[in-house]
């Protein structure tokens, strides 16, 4: 099943424009709001926020490059995130990661061909408790081992084949 | 009688809980459940204070800025009280960076009315009208968590016109950063509240004279805040009663690495590191040696065997030559590579580097390249001169805290286990494995 993302929504998009276009400051929360409806940051969208905002393109397209929480790329229909925090560091998270690239055939930041699956890391999901962890879009697992990720990464294949 | 009770466990006698006195023991979700347990007491005994005199009760409590460096809080408070400005605002610092430590997350997630209680307290004190928690991104559960307690404190009157009947009004809103470790640095914090790009500018300024929208502000750490009902409620003279004499109060730790027992740890200031890692955290598991610990995230710094009995404290962990910081703190046995370790913070803080100088983002470059050719067994003669010299540039060339703290993992880590880089030098190999 091919999950390749649907054409902008620009009635969406315009809805949450306006939404913000008043508020001072409003482009950060303006641009999470697009990044959490479409799951990314439709390219197509840079002008018209722009426009709306009172600002240059280049500078909405600035501020999205910085913040590592906007994508310009549609992503993954499940987002794997692996934590490389120092907790986990410590509890060989490295050698979770590299299976995971092997696993996925995904390097950090990769979104498959079918977009089915991202590959992400992060500095750190804040249940180092539970070294090494991930994250599956919202859910957790920890005290990770490779059988363990095997298990967890196969459980997400499966779901699609059915 | 066999049967030893919690309190002799060195977890539990050792601890002392003040931040997170509550933490676990009510409901969240639930302001009554905060109010029960004397909850926003402080607040109302403070409105019938003058704010001056809330500010005093601070400064003699010697409370210290929890956000790593330090700074007295009631001091900060006077600055911003004195400031000249009709909107001042107060920030929360949630931003939580360091890789490796979750405490403001807990404190936010178990007992957001403690964290909004400090702040209503100080914006009386200082005169402010405006306050805004700052979120770390990903964190989604401590912003519902934290927006539904602004909620119910609104519904019971304790936020919004009016507060508790007297005619002090404050709005509290949350704001959720977009992941970038950079923005934890206050001024960078304030730009990317602003709609811009989170780069640090230059202080002075500092932010109580002119910070978000050009207004005095306060920017405290989620732990500093969560700490002033506390010291309202029991007194500056108990406060001072716990911890030492020039770092008053607790410390909290995320202690993790090859430890028995990982986990939050909050103690009173002044307990060794000893203590802390081996009678409360359980010491190093399977029977090996304690090699090194490395406290105070990407910009602390990396502490061999003979720091063990150095007391915990803003001052005695500076001279040792690490930090404060954040309160991350990594054991590692003698199966560990110390160079390793500084190689993964460096890659870190040269990920996270703004970019806007090339001290911090090219000498990050050069400094992670080296550290990971060392741990690729490929390092060459003079490696560690260059390290050396390259980290003391950094330093000296950089604006923010990022650049300036980023080599200490590398310099302090060199400085204590010298030999250990040598032999990966001359050896190829690493020592620890
Ligand atoms: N909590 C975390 O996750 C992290 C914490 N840090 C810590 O951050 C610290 C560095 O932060 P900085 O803000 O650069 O430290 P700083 O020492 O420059 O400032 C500390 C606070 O005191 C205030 N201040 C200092 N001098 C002042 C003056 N003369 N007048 C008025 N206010 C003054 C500043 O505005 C700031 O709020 C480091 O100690 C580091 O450990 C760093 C990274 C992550
Ligand atoms: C790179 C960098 C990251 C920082 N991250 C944080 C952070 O995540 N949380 C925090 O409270 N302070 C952080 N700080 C320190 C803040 O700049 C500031 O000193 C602090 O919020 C002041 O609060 P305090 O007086 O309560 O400690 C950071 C500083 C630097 C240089
Ligand atoms: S020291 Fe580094 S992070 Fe700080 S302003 Fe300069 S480039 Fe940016
Ligand atoms: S370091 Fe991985 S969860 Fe904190």
């Amino acid at each position: 099943m091919n999950m390749k993302p649907k054409e902008t929504d620009w009635n969406q998009l315009f809805s949450i424009i306006e939404k913000h276009k008043h508020e001072k400051w409003g482009l950060i929360p303006l641009l999470q709001d697009i990044q959490e409806s479409f799951g990314y940051i439709p390219p197509d969208s840079i002008e018209p926020v722009a426009q709306a905002l009172n600002m240059f393109p280049s500078q909405v397209q600035g501020v999205i490059t910085f913040y590592a929480g906007f994508t310009l790329k549609p992503r993954g229909k499940y987002v794997i995130r692996c934590c490389r925090g120092t907790a986990c560091h410590v509890k060989g998270s490295r050698s979770i990661l590299r299976l995971m690239k092997k696993e996925l055939g995904l390097e950090e930041g990769e979104t498959s061909e079918d977009y089915q699956f991202t590959l992400e890391t992060v500095a750190c999901l804040g249940a180092c408790f539970l070294a090494p962890t991930m994250m599956v879009n919202r859910d957790y697992f920890g005290k990770l081992s490779p059988t363990k990720v095997n298990s967890v990464l196969s459980q997400y294949k499966k779901s699609e084949k059915c | 009688e066999l049967i030893p009770s919690v309190m002799e466990f060195p977890r539990f006698n050792q601890e002392k809980r003040v931040v997170m006195e509550k933490c676990g023991r009510i409901d969240p979700e639930d302001i009554y459940d905060y109010i029960a347990e004397s909850g926003y007491s402080s607040l109302v005994k403070a409105l019938q204070l003058k704010p001056e005199e809330i500010i005093r009760e601070v400064q003699e409590s010697g409370l210290r800025g929890r956000g790593g460096a330090g700074f007295p809080t009631g001091r900060k408070w006077e600055l911003a009280r004195q400031a000249r400005g009709e909107n001042k605002i107060i920030i929360c610092n949630a931003d939580e960076g360091d890789p490796g430590a979750y405490m403001d997350r807990t404190i936010l997630e178990s007992n957001p009315h403690q964290v909004l209680e400090g702040m209503i307290l100080c914006a009386y004190a200082v005169g402010a009208g405006n306050a805004t928690v700052y979120v770390r991104a990903e964190y989604p559960l401590a912003v519902k968590t934290v927006t539904r307690a602004i909620q119910q404190a609104k519904e019971l009157r304790l936020l919004g016109k009016g507060i508790l009947g007297t005619d002090f009004d404050l709005e509290i809103n949350v704001f959720r950063g977009s992941g970038a470790f950079v923005c934890g640095e206050e001024t960078a914090l304030i730009q990317s509240i602003e709609g811009h790009r989170g780069t640090p500018q230059h202080r002075p300024p500092y932010p109580v004279e002119r910070g978000l929208r050009g207004q005095p502000t306060v920017i405290n750490n989620v732990k500093t805040l969560a700490s002033v009902p506390q010291i309202l409620n029991h007194g500056a003279a108990w406060y001072r009663s716990i911890g030492t004499e020039s770092s008053p109060g607790t410390a909290i730790f995320s202690v993790v690495g090859s430890v028995v027992h990982p986990g939050l740890v909050e103690i009173p200031m002044g307990v060794t590191l000893r203590t802390l890692i081996f009678d409360i955290c359980g010491g190093i598991p399977n029977k090996k040696k304690f090699k090194a610990v490395q406290i105070g995230g990407p910009s602390g710094g990396c502490l061999p065997a003979d720091f063990l009995d150095t007391p915990i404290d803003f001052d005695s962990l500076t001279e040792a030559g690490a930090m404060m910081g954040s309160g991350g703190m990594v054991v590692m046995d003698e199966d560990s590579c110390v160079v390793d370790v500084s190689r993964y913070f460096l890659d870190f803080t040269q990920k996270e580097s703004c970019g806007k100088c090339t001290f911090c983002r090219v000498g990050t470059y050069h400094l992670l390249s080296i550290l990971e050719r060392l741990t690729k067994g490929e390092g060459k003669e003079g490696d560690l001169e260059q390290l050396e010299n390259l980290s003391l540039d950094i330093k000296n060339g950089s604006l923010c805290g990022l650049g300036k703290t980023a080599p200490n993992p590398v310099l302090t880590s060199l400085r204590y286990f010298r030999d250990e880089y040598e032999a990966h030098v001359s050896e190829k190999r690493c020592p620890g494995k």
